[in-house]
């Protein structure tokens, strides 16, 4: 019987977690394309509902009775797992995110490095939905992803390196409380941008969206999906977005930290900032969609290995010298 | 406790089960996603006895770049199909004595290594220290790796880099008459290197590609 309570509870945490989540990731596609329309001049959509709000449901219930097609000569149980994959690990990721100090699912010593272990598995859904396709297009899609999510993860990992030795620990809390003075968007703000770019890349978004590069590979490893199983892509693909923006806000923008610690802004609680800094990147992320054209593939990996890397492999350097030589280092 | 070692059990079993799936499921793609799964459920083992470092380092290496590598390799090189032609009867009977004499040369070192195994015998007295001190165990690692064993963990990236820039080496080929687009090229063109107006003579015309 004890261990059934501790179950339910668990489950109700879970829930009211990841409900506002998915709820949150359909919101978060509207205002992707409200945005983009926004930029382009156009309305985008404004009819379902206020403001055209509900446009995401009534899509995904378009979604939920479509026939789910699988090609008969695909690998069926890989090309069923895929978008299941997907999902899975852009929502079991959700469980280190701090909301507040005492808000978090599960606040685990290694918090961070959970996360990037779980963004750097979301490389396996595409691989596989690719595969197990058997057809050209999406098999062309899953090695450019598979070789542009490899190469960022690197660089994604040197600048986590950097945020933890201004930091002393591997928990996502102690990060955000180590912000309290001062948000490490200001000291390593070049880590921030290098960052961003490569969380575009990392989550397949514009410039970076070669895996699916329409005009080129139809709609790359998701050329054979139909149905929910597509929409299940989708709302994975969204929630890596919202995840790495997330990621950004806590290791950047000081997580759910006020900006100042005064009167009106501490009537705000954490929760909410957290939020609103995750809107904020995710209106970054909206707007680099609208506004830069694709970029080459050649042009993708020397961006990665050959200006990413050696810059923030430096700045590591430069972090760890500066820290030690101040004696700055953080001990506990 | 009892949910403990429910959850060690699943995870034993995972592993042994997948781990055996990988020499024997026939396509190769399959095999390396078993071998994904049996990385997957050896780190939840690490998490499970405190090592959760160790755990998310092997979830990030094995699984999130090696494994990635292993599975591009085999789907690009297409061995599914090709194992048909290796595995036909008369082939692989001649593989099977070599095979077995690596087998039981492996299983006899295993052997011998688990069978002289020996805990320090302070071992035990650093786990109660470090759970006294309340020292998270990336920060223990830490201590240890940057200051015993810096040596060695130097010694071992150095053996790492040589094997890295070996590879490189090995494969790089400077190919003769490949046109590349240089991205600065590409930018830093002008107007004048490609547009010149000319006042052209009637009955003359321009030569154009000197």
């Amino acid at each position: 019987m004890e261990y059934l309570g501790i179950f339910f509870d668990q489950v109700y945490r879970i829930l009211f977690l990841l409900v506002p989540v998915l709820v949150s990731v359909a919101m978060v596609v509207w205002l992707d394309r409200r945005v983009w329309a926004f930029v382009q001049k156009r309305q985008g959509p404004n009819v379902v509902g206020p403001f055209g709000l509900l446009q995401t449901i009534a899509d995904a219930l378009k979604y939920i009775f479509k026939e789910i097609i699988i090609p008969s000569s695909s690998n069926k149980v890989i090309f069923i797992l895929a978008p299941i994959v997907t999902m899975t690990l852009a929502l079991i990721a959700w469980a280190v995110i701090p909301f507040s100090a005492t808000q978090v699912l599960a606040d685990i010593n290694v918090g961070i490095l959970y996360l990037f272990a779980v963004s750097s598995l979301g490389v396996y859904g595409i691989i596989m939905g690719g595969w197990a396709s058997n057809s050209k297009y999406p098999f062309l899609g899953a090695i450019r992803s598979a070789a542009q999510m490899v190469s960022y993860e690197v660089s994604i990992g040197v600048i986590i390196i950097n945020v933890l030795l201004c930091v002393g620990s591997l928990n996502l809390n102690d990060i955000v409380i180590a912000q309290k003075n001062l948000w490490f968007v200001i000291p390593l703000f070049p880590m921030f941008v290098i960052f961003f770019i490569s969380a575009l890349a990392e989550t397949n978004r514009p410039p970076f969206d070669l895996p699916e590069a329409e005009a080129e590979l139809v709609a790359g490893y998701q050329t054979e999906y139909s149905g929910m199983m597509y929409a299940m892509f989708w709302l994975g693909e969204y929630a890596n977005i919202l995840l790495m923006c997330a990621m950004g806000a806590i290791l950047f923008l000081g997580g759910w930290l006020s900006p100042l610690e005064i009167y009106p802004f501490t009537l705000v609680p954490g929760p909410l900032w957290l939020v609103l800094k995750i809107l904020l990147l995710f209106l970054l992320f909206a707007l680099v969609k609208a506004i830069v054209p694709r970029y080459r593939y050649d042009q993708l990996m020397k961006l990665g290995w050959k200006v990413f890397l050696p810059l923030s492999l430096i700045w590591v350097v430069l972090t760890a010298s500066y820290l030690f030589y101040f004696n700055l280092l953080p001990v506990n | 406790m009892i949910a403990h070692s429910i959850f060690f059990y699943t995870f034993s079993i995972i592993a042994i089960v997948s781990a055996i799936m990988v020499t024997a499921s026939k396509n190769t793609v399959h095999s390396v996603f078993f071998l994904i799964l049996d990385f997957i459920s050896i780190s939840c083992l690490f998490i499970m006895i405190g090592a959760e470092f160790l755990g998310m380092i092997m979830l990030i290496v094995y699984v999130g770049a090696v494994a990635v590598l292993f599975l591009f390799v085999v789907m690009m090189l297409n061995v599914a199909q090709q194992k048909n032609q290796w595995f036909s009867s008369e082939e692989s009977s001649k593989h099977i004595p070599v095979g077995l004499i690596i087998s039981t040369l492996i299983f006899v070192e295993l052997i011998i290594v688990i069978g002289g195994w020996k805990y320090k015998p302070d071992l035990f007295d650093i786990n109660n220290s470090i759970e006294i001190n309340n020292v998270s165990n990336t920060h223990s690692l830490g201590q240890v790796l940057y200051t015993d064993y810096i040596h060695i963990f130097q010694i071992s990236g150095m053996i790492l880099l040589v094997a890295m820039i070996g590879a490189i080496v090995l494969t790089f080929r400077k190919r003769v008459g490949v046109k590349t687009q240089s991205y600065i090229k590409q930018i830093s063109r002008e107007r004048s290197d490609g547009v010149s107006v000319l006042k052209v003579e009637s009955n003359k015309g321009v030569k154009i590609d000197d």
